[in-house]
């Protein structure tokens, strides 16, 4: 049976091409893998292989023709004995490519476009436990600690791997005492190597582990970013759903105090830009405890953003037996009827502190704390700007695809008919930190420039 | 015809079986079969962005699976269609991922570069040169602390030889003594940079003795060498001594990519290796030479091969496309998967 040769596509951009050359005549035999044209592509000049065998019936495409289409018959193979008119008339190409078969794609909405659903929701300050419960006062910094510990004791996969993490106890001593609770098989010290640890803690959550990656800071960790999006992020998409990473990815990240630009960055926008990442930024105690333990048992990459200026300030932690903090779920620190001030992480700090401030001038302030950037609680955010009709945000990253920015164009989607001020959003500035004392102060927040921009979306 | 049957234990084949012997040579024809197929279909517009085939370097993935046991895991980089049929994965399955179809290992969503099967064992299909090589380690770090002797199969080539993460590999799998194979793929072109344009020391094996990994040097054209060093790197990592290095001497015939004119390179160069070399042509005529094999019985091989990659191309084709849902599924997993 005649065979048809057609013109091949040699580049994932390739629509047509010129047939520069035969290197095969009518009558030849040749077959799979011989050399038979050469064929110009937009981008260089292939060799065109033989993928089936027999005897060239007919060249159908002289050499020089340009502008030959992809799929186009360009020469007919015919077994022995048979001649071309036994085969069949060279049918025009098929319309085989997947974009022909037009039912699809374009013919449906595309998701998400629907028109938002005013929110009916009545955002309350409340502790988030029971009222009543007993709490102890705890740093983050044990918190943090106490929540590892539980979750190791609860699930012998669990385990924490990084600098330092095992006989030091820490560089920031988060992880205090669990080398001699846990042994050096679930604690385990690594050499300075974020690129090769992080794809080694990749591939054993890949293999059914849960692991613990510690940065020393986040900033180290750009040396393994593309192990943390491109392995742990997109393998349960890329796989179909057949594999992932449950895994947790902490350590400090943001400015500390004084350790210049390359020790300095605020992440939470990055990873947040993800998709198939989860991204918690606690700022109490109790939720860093609440919420890391939520983080260990999710079966997906999480990625856990600390500070170091938070790691010793003290909060109440609730006593109750394996508490935990849902993702997607921010809490209502101050109610407030004035204006919304949404933050996360340290910035809760100039965000409270603002809010104390503005209230002696007459100011409510309703401050909330995302906790978690992936998922964002919209629906808490939307529901306070129905109420305030003003919205600030307060974060210490860079102002350029800013968390605020987003923050922005949902409130604009969502609520823009009960918006009285535009948003503002407040960040570090954009330039690399600085070391002196007084530039760094400068190039961080400040609490004055909350109260401003608060008062500025109040017109007061 | 000869009517003489085939013996057991032929005389002239060492360590090897008539048998072992006719499966290597389906095994190896059913991988390059396949990837003709695959140009053919990538020709037509059927498959799209990057394919990168395995034609010419099909003993390396067919020894070391002879040297495998069940449980065993393999990762390798974007170059891996070879491998996942290697290792028992379904040609359907293969070929309608490369069409981007339901019907494909990952649904359509993974491509060419990027596929896994939990079954089987494979953790795909990388498509960042290297990334692949702590993820094998960390496998290997699973098993040792669950306790198992399973071990891993890490593949990556001659580029990705020198990128730092494969030597923080090295030192820590070293430290940790974690039973992985290191398997280099060397088949002498980084895209289109020859080894000796971007690699200062040319024995890629010994680039292990810094951190105290042996390794060697195997001829990857023959399939029955695989064999034997796959079968000495497994009982060196199953016995506890840590990772071993292989650095398989290969040959791709292809480009890079489908859409490399692979013009770094002779043609006299690559028609010398296809017909001197040929791993292939090796294995059949050692089983025409020895008696093992008659001209029909390795045509009724190909033949029943030839129907495997036909029925592959028919199911990539015929498999619909993924429905628009998928867009929106497994981005997050809901439970433990």
């Amino acid at each position: 049976m005649a065979t048809e040769v057609l013109m091949p596509a040699l580049s994932p951009t390739m629509e047509e091409g010129t047939l520069a050359k035969w290197l095969i005549k009518e009558g030849d035999t040749v077959s799979a893998g011989d050399i038979m044209a050469e064929i110009e592509t937009d981008k260089a000049t292939m060799e065109f292989e033989a993928v089936d065998e027999g005897i060239v019936g007919k060249i159908l495409i002289p050499e020089g023709t340009e502008g030959v289409r992809v799929n186009t018959p360009i020469a007919v193979l015919v077994e022995d004995g048979e001649t071309v008119s036994d085969a069949a008339p060279a049918a025009p190409a098929q319309a085989l490519a997947p974009a022909d078969k037009a039912q699809s794609s374009e013919d449906q909405p595309a998701a998400g476009m629907s028109h938002p659903e005013p929110v009916k929701a009545i955002t309350r300050a409340e502790a988030p436990w029971p009222a009543g419960t007993k709490t102890k006062q705890t740093t983050v910094r044990e918190a943090l600690r106490d929540a590892m510990a539980e979750e190791m004791r609860r699930d012998e996969d669990v385990f924490l791997m990084g600098e330092e993490v095992g006989e030091y106890q820490g560089a920031y001593k988060i992880s205090q005492g669990l080398l001699d609770e846990f042994g050096a098989r679930r604690v385990m010290d690594t050499p300075i190597t974020e690129h090769g640890f992080t794809g080694i803690a990749v591939g054993a959550a890949f293999g059914g582990l849960r692991p613990i990656v510690e940065f020393m800071t986040f900033n180290f960790a750009m040396q393994a970013i593309d192990q943390i999006i491109n392995s742990a992020a997109k393998t349960l998409y890329m796989s179909g759903g057949q594999m992932g990473a449950p895994m947790v990815f902490r350590g400090p990240n943001g400015a500390a105090a004084r350790v210049g630009a390359q020790h300095s960055q605020d992440y939470a926008a990055w990873y947040a830009h993800i998709p198939g990442l989860k991204v918690v930024m606690p700022y109490s105690a109790s939720d860093a405890k609440g919420l890391l333990k939520t983080a260990i048992r999710d079966p997906n990459p999480v990625i856990f953003l600390e500070n170091e200026i938070l790691y010793g300030k003290t909060f109440e932690v609730p006593e109750i037996e394996d508490y935990t903090v849902p993702f997607g779920k921010a809490r209502v620190w101050r109610e407030g009827s004035d204006v919304t001030i949404v933050s996360f992480g340290i910035g809760m700090t100039y965000a409270l502190d603002a809010a104390e401030k503005l209230a002696k001038d007459g100011i409510e302030a309703e401050v909330i704390d995302l906790r978690t950037l992936r998922p964002i609680d919209y629906d808490t955010v939307i529901a306070s700007v129905q109420k305030t009709n003003r919205c600030i945000t307060v974060e210490e990253g860079f102002p350029v695809g800013a968390i605020g920015n987003h923050l922005s164009a949902v409130i604009m989607e969502r609520a823009f008919d009960y918006l009285d001020a535009p948003v503002l959003n407040l960040t570090g500035k954009d330039v690399p930190m600085p070391y002196a004392a007084n530039l760094e102060k400068h190039a961080l927040l400040t609490t004055a420039e909350v109260i401003e921009a608060a008062k500025k979306v109040c017109y007061r | 015809m000869a009517a003489r049957k085939p013996s057991a234990k032929a005389a002239s084949l060492p360590n090897v079986s008539a048998e072992e012997l006719t499966t290597y040579y389906r095994d190896m024809l059913l991988i390059r079969r396949f990837e003709e197929k695959a140009g053919q279909l990538y020709g037509m517009g059927l498959i799209g962005g990057f394919c990168h085939l395995y034609i010419g370097q099909e003993a390396v993935v067919v020894g070391l699976e002879a040297a495998a046991s069940e449980g065993d895991k393999r990762i390798t980089s974007y170059r891996d269609h070879g491998h996942m049929l290697a290792c028992g994965m379904d040609p359907n399955g293969v070929m309608a991922e490369l069409t981007g179809r339901e019907g494909g290992y990952s649904k359509g969503k993974g491509g060419s570069m990027h596929m896994f099967s939990k079954e089987k064992h494979f953790y795909g299909g990388h498509g960042i040169v290297g990334a692949q090589v702590p993820l094998g380690a960390g496998l290997a770090f699973a098993d040792k602390y669950k306790g198992t002797d399973r071990v891993t199969f890490t593949y990556f080539g001659d580029g990705a030889a020198n990128q730092g993460q494969v030597y923080e590999t090295f030192n820590m799998a070293a430290l940790w003594a974690l039973p992985v194979i290191f398997v280099i793929e060397n088949n002498q072109y980084a895209m289109g940079t020859a080894q000796k344009r971007s690699t200062s020391t040319p024995d890629l094996h010994t680039r292990g003795e810094a951190f105290g990994i042996p390794g060697e040097a195997v001829d990857g054209m023959d399939v029955l060498a695989v064999k034997a060093a796959g079968d000495k790197a497994v009982k060196h990592c199953r016995s506890g001594k840590g990772p071993y290095i292989l650095e398989i001497k290969t040959y791709r015939y292809r480009g890079h990519s489908m859409s490399d004119p692979a013009k770094y390179r002779t043609r006299e160069e690559v028609q010398k290796m296809r017909e001197e070399r040929d791993a292939i042509e090796h294995v059949r005529e050692m089983l025409l030479q020895g008696g093992h094999a008659t001209e029909d019985d390795l045509k009724a091989i190909d033949k029943e091969i030839k129907a495997i990659v036909n029925a592959s191309a028919d199911f990539a084709r015929e498999s619909p496309e993924p429905s628009l849902d998928e867009l929106w599924t497994d981005i997050y997993a809901e439970e433990a998967v």
